[in-house]
């Protein structure tokens, strides 16, 4: 693999690593299968091109991006909460009706941004790291992502949100409201969602209407590797999975596409990333089977409970 | 009164065939830390009028009133303030994947806007709560930081407990929630229980499906069949009561004799 695409692998990586945190955000810490994101993704990169198309300051786009994300998954919220449509139907239904609100933010199917100034020229601008800007500038966005999740997620918001998601019945019990937290959570992760995606056409220098396509699985292929590597028994643990995951997924993508590896061509990639993923999913079943069986055995160390462990 | 629950009804199913009349017409007074017991065949609605107390069920007819209040239309959330609650499945009253600390935290801000403070708190926090595990005195105030997941069910249960009355509340309500638990276990958690509202005067409502326990423990007995409160005794009327005379009054106030082995057994 060439330096080049290294760093490419790096940027993507990084920058998917924020797909990750998010999908991590809705499919586990509330069990909420959000597809939300396949269209939040190029809503970020939508509102983020329309407004630099503008004029606007590229963070301040960047900041809009994300507030643009938090109201998609209040939505998908709202219809699942307020409204009793299953979660899945409800993300389905935001993201389908995303696509014609992207073509309206755009007022196109794409909005290119070769000749107006992005986060990536502005950050260059402020200290120039050659080839290396792009990865910094990303993984400062992605490390502070992820450091966010792990405060946020420790509050006592982020810990009501977290018993929401794993046990309603018991939050209920301890005065939580439970639909609230999924509005707060969605938002949280679709925010997320939409800023990879307005750092993705910031980098690629174009938003595209179709440029949200498969984001979900490349958002859960991450989340999975992730957690095979590191396991998920702690909130920091599983958010540094996110980032692991989607580097270690970008870069085993970009080798397998490297010339001379196995034949594989550019034309191969869904079932490189199919393969991918179900090795990742049956390491981790492997995982869970060891740790569920550590916890079986755990309790007999006292006699006390080894009595009760019937 | 703490608790009173006035002309309650409450029906499954309603206009389909499946119609079920859970509770039917329920009047029921509970003084401050009164502690009654409930029991009842399968399907008499004892669940039911718990769940009518904390919110999860809505009556079709009557109100619900807690500390004089009226709280027929709260959501089980908001009459969480007021209402302590352990399940019968020691998994449904706790987080599996959170710490010790981390569910009793959550317990600890029930009832009060939760904001974007730590949710442990500070040192002094913490060690207000293993404090209070510590009161338990089954040795898991060393192991605060670890997963609840990792327990056995009884201690599950007690720490349950310990989280439905960390704070004051207004009524405790115990859904057999010795029931999932071996007989060990069991005696235990609800030694603990009693002890607990003994000391604080709780006033209690525990449903249990065992006869020997709604008359050993508490005040009062309140025996249910097909939605109604059909035999009620004091404790004076109880104290002479064996399991065998409960279960004689109780076929002659329902007409026949009761079929559920669990219950005469127990």
């Amino acid at each position: 693999m060439s330096l080049f695409a290294f760093i490419g692998a790096l940027e993507t990586g990084l920058l998917f690593s924020l797909v990750a945190l998010g999908v991590f955000l809705s499919f586990r810490v509330l069990d909420f299968p959000d597809l939300t994101v396949d269209g939040s993704f190029p809503l970020g990169a939508a509102v983020a091109a329309a407004a630099l198309a503008a004029g606007v300051d590229p963070f301040l786009a960047t900041g809009l991006a994300i507030l643009a994300g938090w109201l998609a998954g209040l939505v998908t919220a709202t219809l699942n909460v307020r409204f009793g449509i299953m979660n899945l139907l409800a993300g389905i239904l935001t993201m389908v009706a995303l696509f014609s609100i992207n073509l309206r933010i755009m007022g196109g199917p794409n909005v290119p941004l070769y000749n107006v100034d992005t986060v990536f020229d502005v950050a260059e601008s402020w200290i120039d790291l050659g080839m290396w800007t792009n990865v910094v500038l990303i993984g400062i966005f992605a490390i502070g992502a992820k450091l966010i999740s792990d405060w946020f997620l420790k509050t006592e918001i982020g810990l009501a949100l977290r018993a929401s998601g794993e046990n309603p019945a018991m939050a209920e019990a301890q005065g939580i409201a439970v639909g609230r937290m999924a509005l707060i959570g969605m938002a949280l992760s679709n925010g997320f969602v939409a800023l990879a995606g307005a750092l993705f056409a910031q980098l690629q220098g174009v938003a595209d209407v179709s440029m949200g396509i498969g984001t979900i699985v490349t958002g859960l292929a991450a989340l999975i590797i992730g957690e095979a590597i590191l396991g998920r028994r702690m909130v920091f643990i599983a958010t540094l999975g996110c980032i692991i995951g989607a580097l270690v997924y970008r870069l085993f993508i970009a080798m397998s596409l490297s010339a001379g590896f196995i034949g594989i061509e550019p034309q191969d990639l869904n079932l490189v990333t199919a393969i991918v993923v179900a090795i990742a999913v049956i390491l981790s079943k492997g995982r869970a089977q060891r740790s569920r069986r550590k916890a079986a055995a755990a309790p007999a160390r006292t006699v006390a409970a080894s009595k009760r462990a019937g | 009164m703490m608790l009173s629950l006035k002309d309650v009804s409450v029906t499954f199913n309603a206009g389909t065939p499946t119609e079920v009349r859970a509770l039917s017409d329920i009047d029921l007074e509970i003084d401050e830390g009164e502690f009654v017991t409930v029991i009842g065949s399968n399907g008499a609605g004892k669940s039911t009028l718990l769940s009518a107390v904390v919110g999860t069920v809505r009556p079709d007819g009557g109100r619900v009133y807690l500390g004089g209040e009226d709280v027929t239309g709260w959501k089980p959330a908001r009459r969480a303030m007021h209402v302590g609650r352990v399940f019968q499945e020691p998994r449904l009253g706790t987080c599996s994947s959170l710490s010790i600390e981390e569910n009793l935290a959550l317990a600890a801000s029930r009832g009060r806007n939760r904001g974007l403070k730590n949710a442990l708190g500070s040192r002094k926090n913490r060690q207000w709560l293993a404090e209070q595990v510590a009161k338990l005195e089954i040795g898991l105030e060393d192991r605060m930081t670890q997963p609840v997941g990792t327990l056995s069910g009884g201690q599950r249960q007690a720490i349950s407990l310990l989280m439905a009355t960390l704070l004051p509340m207004k009524i405790l309500v115990l859904d057999e929630h010795t029931a999932a638990l071996d007989p060990g276990a069991a005696a235990k958690v609800l030694a603990l229980s009693t002890e607990i509202a003994e000391t604080r005067k709780l006033t209690t409502l525990m449903v249990t499906h065992s006869m020997r326990d709604a008359l050993a423990v508490g005040h009062r007995t309140i025996m249910m069949d097909s939605g109604r409160i059909v035999l009620d005794f004091t404790e004076e009327e109880r104290a002479k009561l064996t399991v065998q005379d409960l279960s004689n009054l109780f076929g002659k106030a329902i007409g026949k004799q009761i079929d559920d082995d669990k219950l005469i057994l127990a």
